[in-house]
């Protein structure tokens, strides 16, 4: 039993499926990429996971509870975090504040009216903070406002705010889309560093084969909206399936 | 300092430092001379300086904080106003039940309206708040003229029962608003030389509340719940993805400002006991919203700032009239005096707005920030300017 367990999921869009009858498993304490042509449906999946989208039929388990019709604040705090394809940070706000309100949803849970407490009298919440900004080597950064930070900052941050909350799964949608290679290769970095450290599940949509290929420890290939095959790294890389739906790409 | 950083705290003390000595700072000018009618220390404008200075830091709470423009948070101030005037009217002339009977209506009604309005975001947010606040002005001004007074508004009567309290005075009138005896018109007046100052007990009432409701502002700024406020008017999407519900923290946002505007209209029905449809018209609430958008919406001091600014501009700018510039003027010869004051006068007196409307467009093109961001633009300035004049003679003895 995977902490994850997706099954029969389906999507319609008025004629198009775009998710058919999708089964997926993700382990616990793996790195699980899902990959496949533009179209396939990764996205939508994803939505699914996140509770912005409802799909039409099947289930979504998580830690054994359905997260289907909950909300996006709701499956965060069961204990999934999401990392965006274009960072989503609070971008009128210093570094540190960033870093400390996933704290206090941690700690308060999704709603707590603490009003006339000080943050400034918040010690456990800022020393959190601050050993997490450390950790990804931005303490220096603290006060800045986060919209005057470098683009590879902002994916950093960002992934700060996520496991500071120490999520049971980390869904990664495309974190390395439109980088440059030198910035890509930093997030790898990044990844591979968070995996070996704090050995955090994770679920990564990507498109880039260099980014799974040296992250994932078990790919799942989506094609037209259903998986196609499931295994470890080496056995994806020769798949004769999996060339065919690459087609043109299939340098895989 | 009282749960306060030492900047907060100081800004704290601005504040009681202006409202304790406004009647002093507020008359700059001796009474009787030429410069006398800019003298805004009156009883009745210092009273308006305060209690709007409290409907805008409410405002500012919701709107600085969160981004969500509301424009309808005149009829929270005409609900407050409303319920003051009753509990005048039923209980007794004591403004202490008046003050928190209308901050509690307006709280249960801004409780009703911001529930519905804020399942819209946005530009559809502010419409439903618009037309709430339309609809209460509207149903003030008929439907429930047993309850408002309609078109003459709500006044007291000798035959009020006001069960706690005396239905008149001996000498057969109505009573006037007091606490605990003391009352809100009571003022003494102070000659120094030639200047005059008149210290109100109305004023000093409201002024303390004011500092009340600052020091709460401050609190709230710097408390995690004013951080996730920051959070929703700055990234919903993350917000919603950290495990945070945007709902309940807009809702007690709105009806914290809301609470604030019924304050304020509480304390307007005390200084002077009686209330009116207008006080919930959608100028009104559009006022609120250019007092914060002109001192800083966001920041702590900027909606005192805008509110006393505009009130100033309305009840003294507005007092220019075409005679004053003539004597201005006198003496410059006659052909040149008509010209100079045809250029001016659209610009004064009941054309003040005109000039409102300018600053106000200068402030929203070169400071966004308001007038607070102008201070701070100043202040950089001269300590850029200091630094400057201090170098050199730093570094000469090394030459």
């Amino acid at each position: 039993m995977g902490i994850l367990e997706v099954k029969g999921i389906n999507k319609r869009f008025g004629g198009l499926q775009a998710l058919g009858d999708v089964n997926l498993s993700v382990e616990e304490n793996t790195v699980h990429a899902i990959i496949g042509p533009n179209g396939a449906g990764k996205s939508t999946l994803l939505n699914v996971l996140v509770g912005k989208l409802i799909p039409d039929s099947g289930s979504v388990m998580f830690d054994g509870q359905s997260v289907l019709g909950r909300k996006p604040h709701e499956i965060n705090q069961m204990g999934i975090s999401r990392v965006f394809q274009t960072p989503e940070i609070f971008t009128d706000l210093t570094v540190f504040e960033n870093v400390m309100i996933p704290c206090f949803a941690k700690r308060d849970g999704a709603f707590r009216m603490h009003a006339v407490e000080s943050i400034f009298a918040e010690k456990g919440i800022r020393a959190q903070a601050e050993e997490m900004l450390a950790d990804v080597n931005m303490l220096e950064k603290r006060d800045m406002v986060t919209s005057s930070l470098s683009r590879g900052d902002k994916r950093r941050l960002e992934m700060a705010m996520c496991l500071v909350q120490d999520p049971k799964l980390l869904l990664l949608d495309e974190p390395t889309a439109g980088m440059a290679r030198a910035d890509t290769e930093n997030t790898i970095a990044l990844l591979k560093e968070i995996r070996t450290k704090r050995g955090i599940t994770m679920a990564i949509i990507e498109h880039d084969m260099n980014v799974v290929f040296s992250l994932a420890e078990r790919i799942t290939v989506l094609a037209q909206g259903t998986p196609l095959v499931e295994d470890i790294p080496e056995n994806i890389k020769g798949h004769p399936k999996v060339r065919e739906a690459y087609l043109g790409e299939a340098q895989v | 300092m009282l749960g306060l950083e030492k900047k907060d705290f100081r800004l704290l003390l601005i504040v009681i430092g202006l409202t304790l000595f406004a009647p002093i700072i507020l008359n700059p000018f001796p009474a009787g001379s030429e410069m006398a009618q800019f003298n805004a220390g009156y009883p009745d404008l210092m009273q308006r300086f305060v209690i709007f200075g409290i409907f805008a830091i409410g405002f500012n709470i919701l709107f600085g904080l969160t981004g969500y423009l509301s424009f309808g948070h005149a009829a929270f101030l005409g609900v407050g106003s409303y319920s003051a005037v009753w509990m005048f009217k039923l209980l007794s002339m004591n403004v202490l039940p008046a003050i928190v009977l209308s901050v509690i209506i307006a709280g249960l009604f801004s409780l009703v309206i911001g529930y519905i309005s804020l399942r819209r975001s946005g530009i559809y947010f502010s419409i439903l708040t618009l037309a709430f606040a339309q609809m209460s002005f509207a149903l003030a001004y008929s439907v429930l003229t047993p309850i408002t007074g309609g078109e003459t508004g709500l006044q007291l009567a000798l035959d009020d029962p006001r069960i706690l309290g005396a239905a008149q005075t001996a000498s057969g009138n109505i009573p006037v608003p007091a606490l605990f005896g003391l009352e809100m018109r009571a003022s003494y007046e102070m000659t120094v030389g030639a200047w005059a100052f008149t210290f109100n007990v109305g004023y000093y009432l409201a002024a303390l509340i004011l500092v009340l409701s600052f020091y709460m502002a401050i609190r709230i700024f710097r408390s995690p719940f004013g951080l996730m406020l920051r959070a929703i008017k700055s990234n919903q999407t993350r917000m919603s993805y950290t495990g945070l519900n945007a709902r309940p923290y807009t809702l007690a946002a709105f009806v914290i400002s809301g609470m604030y505007a019924g304050l304020a209209g509480g304390l307007m029905a005390s200084m002077d006991p009686l209330a009116g449809a207008e006080r919930m018209q959608w100028t009104a609430s559009g006022e609120v919203v250019l007092m914060t958008i002109l001192g800083g919406a966001g920041t702590l001091i900027g909606p005192v700032l805008g509110a006393g600014m505009i009130k100033y501009f309305e009840n003294i700018f507005s007092k220019i009239n075409s005679q004053v510039l003539h004597e201005w003027f006198g003496f410059l010869p006659d052909g040149l005096e008509n010209f100079v004051v045809t250029i001016i006068y659209p610009f004064v007196g009941k054309g003040w707005h005109l000039t409102l409307g300018i600053v106000f467009m200068l402030v929203v093109i070169f400071l966004p920030g308001g007038l607070v961001q102008g201070g701070q633009k100043i202040a950089a300035a001269l300590r850029r300017k200091k630094t400057d004049d201090a170098n050199p003679g730093a570094t000469k003895p090394a030459e």
